[in-house]
């Protein structure tokens, strides 16, 4: 079994929507994978059943030889231990300064202090933000914020990075700095990114393997690939 | 060791989020105020209430008149069975010769010609006063004491102790269903209000689920943030129960008999206020806690 798998994955939403119709996908440990589609596609959904935000009506997935769609609720936050989450709008919590935001994880599983500190600075080294330790999300730019937000993501170690829209409020010049943290951490580390995302120039530029996702289905699945594959979307 | 580094995080967190988070925590606090203070009201009438008709139905006794030609002996007979009713508390003994001579003393005028009267002139009878334990059970004791041996007579006042058992009960009654039901007031006050509170930090608690903590580790400071607002918001009814209660005692007690209010005799207060105290104390924390569990719980499924 690979380290992601998802079988015959259906989504409906209570409303009648459909988010997925039918997805299967591999994805090998290590790789770094775009998931590309147009708005409302499914590509962020199908990001979010990997990490059980939302609950497939169908089909099943694997991550790391889990099933995740059979985890029950209470359970979800063994998987999220395990994986890193970078978001759009970097969700960081407002009222906790950049270390605080990248320690909390570990204070909440209930790591000591003194084994707290060296995760935190090796991860806010990694994304070049040593000397920003001590500032709140609001003193520091769109750009430091999701590098704070990369910081939280991989300083558990985690095995599989998740992007959602990384770049989406970013200029170009910041986006192509992120991806370079990005890349980095995928090389360095050997963990493997899966990335939905909007971002032609990133997609073309970085030559990895794009799935394209269109009306909740996988239509095309292209090693080094890049938006030119698909032109429509 | 891990659950009470958890533990103290969320303690020390709360008591943070607190204060950033102050004028919300103002306003729960504040609600949680005004509602424990109507809660000591209720408490304080309730309890005083009670207790003004326990000392009426203490007083309430059944008399027992003996027929004349008793003999002491069927007398020491009659007071052991008296005694051993079930509902009967107290049996006190008033012999004829007793009541002649306290009529005597007191009416000084008489007591010539009852002094003249030798043992079997004496008109008055041999008696029994009795206490029962329940007042509510008093026909069934009357019913059986009537059964006794020389019995001549048995007197009470059947009609107003019903109608006054009836008002008791009705009393009784209404001010449980009070303080029920400012308690009900008072949780679902505070309720409302810290879920206002954590509608505002819902993305706090959804970044907490989304880094992968716990559903227990994320309630943890919720809890300790509402015990905190129940305890901080139990002080001042607690302060106002106690000084207040005691300020009412000493100026009804300060008032002379010609005042209409005199005739309230409050409860002491070191019997009640601390009572009183504890029990707001405990409603604030357990509705403070509990509300904002309930109100966390909502944003943790998926």
């Amino acid at each position: 079994m690979e380290f992601i798998e998802l079988k015959d994955v259906y989504k409906v939403y209570k409303n009648g929507v459909t988010g997925l119709a039918g997805v299967n996908l591999q994805i090998k440990k290590g790789d770094f994978v775009f998931i590309i589609g147009s708005t409302a596609s499914g590509k962020s959904t199908l990001i979010k059943t990997l990490y059980r935000e939302e609950k497939v009506t169908k089909g099943s997935v694997y991550v790391g030889g889990v099933n995740v769609s059979r985890l029950k609720n209470n359970k979800t936050y063994k998987l999220r231990r395990k994986i890193g989450i970078v978001f759009q709008d970097y969700k960081l919590l407002p009222k906790l300064t950049a270390y605080e935001n990248v320690a909390y994880p570990l204070e909440s599983y209930g790591m000591s202090s003194s084994e707290i500190r060296p995760l935190v600075m090796n991860a806010l080294k990694h994304v070049g933000l040593k000397d920003k330790t001590r500032s709140f999300p609001h003193q520091l730019s769109g750009g430091e914020q999701q590098r704070v937000c990369i910081a939280r993501a991989i300083v558990n170690k985690p095995k599989l990075l998740l992007c959602d829209e990384p770049t989406g409020n970013l200029d170009p010049e910041t986006s192509k700095e992120i991806m370079g943290f990005i890349e980095k951490i995928n090389k360095d580390l050997g963990t493997t990114v899966v990335m939905a995302t909007h971002d032609k120039d990133i997609v073309n530029r970085m030559k990895k393997r794009v799935v394209v996702v269109q009306n909740g289905l996988i239509e095309g699945d292209y090693l080094k690939g890049s938006y030119k594959v698909s032109e429509n979307i | 060791m891990k659950i009470f580094r958890i533990i103290g995080r969320s303690i020390s967190g709360a008591a943070k989020s607190i204060a950033r988070n102050f004028s919300l925590s103002m306003a729960s606090i504040t609600c949680t105020v005004i509602t424990l203070i109507l809660v000591s009201l209720g408490l304080l009438v309730s309890y005083n209430v009670n207790n003004i008709t326990k000392d009426i139905e203490k007083e309430l006794t059944i008399v027992v008149f003996m027929q004349k030609d008793i003999t002491e002996e069927e007398l020491k007979t009659t007071e052991e069975k008296l005694k051993k009713i079930d509902n009967v508390e107290k049996v006190t003994f008033t012999s004829k010769e007793t009541i002649k001579n306290d009529m005597m003393s007191e009416y000084p005028s008489f007591s010539k010609m009852m002094d003249s009267w030798k043992e079997n002139d004496n008109p008055f009878q041999d008696s029994y006063i009795i206490k029962v334990k329940d007042v509510r059970d008093i026909n069934e004791t009357v019913t059986t004491i009537k059964n006794l041996d020389k019995i001549d007579l048995v007197k009470y006042s059947e009609s107003t102790i019903g109608e006054l058992i009836k008002i008791f009960d009705a009393i009784k009654t209404g001010t449980i269903i009070l303080v029920v039901g400012l308690i009900l007031v008072t949780a679902f006050l505070i309720n409302n209000t810290i879920k206002i509170t954590i509608f505002s930090r819902r993305n706090e608690i959804d970044i907490m689920r989304l880094v992968g903590t716990s559903n227990t580790v994320i309630k943890l400071p919720f809890l300790f943030e509402g015990l905190f607002i129940g305890v901080l918001g139990s002080i001042i009814p607690i302060l106002i129960t106690i000084f207040g209660y005691n300020y009412a005692y000493d100026a009804l007690s300060s008032l002379g008999t010609s005042n209409l209010l005199s005739v309230i005799k409050l409860v002491n207060p070191d019997a009640i206020v601390y009572k009183a105290s504890l029990i707001i104390l405990i409603i604030g924390a357990v509705v403070g806690m509990f509300g904002s569990v309930k109100a966390v719980r909502k944003y943790l499924t998926v």
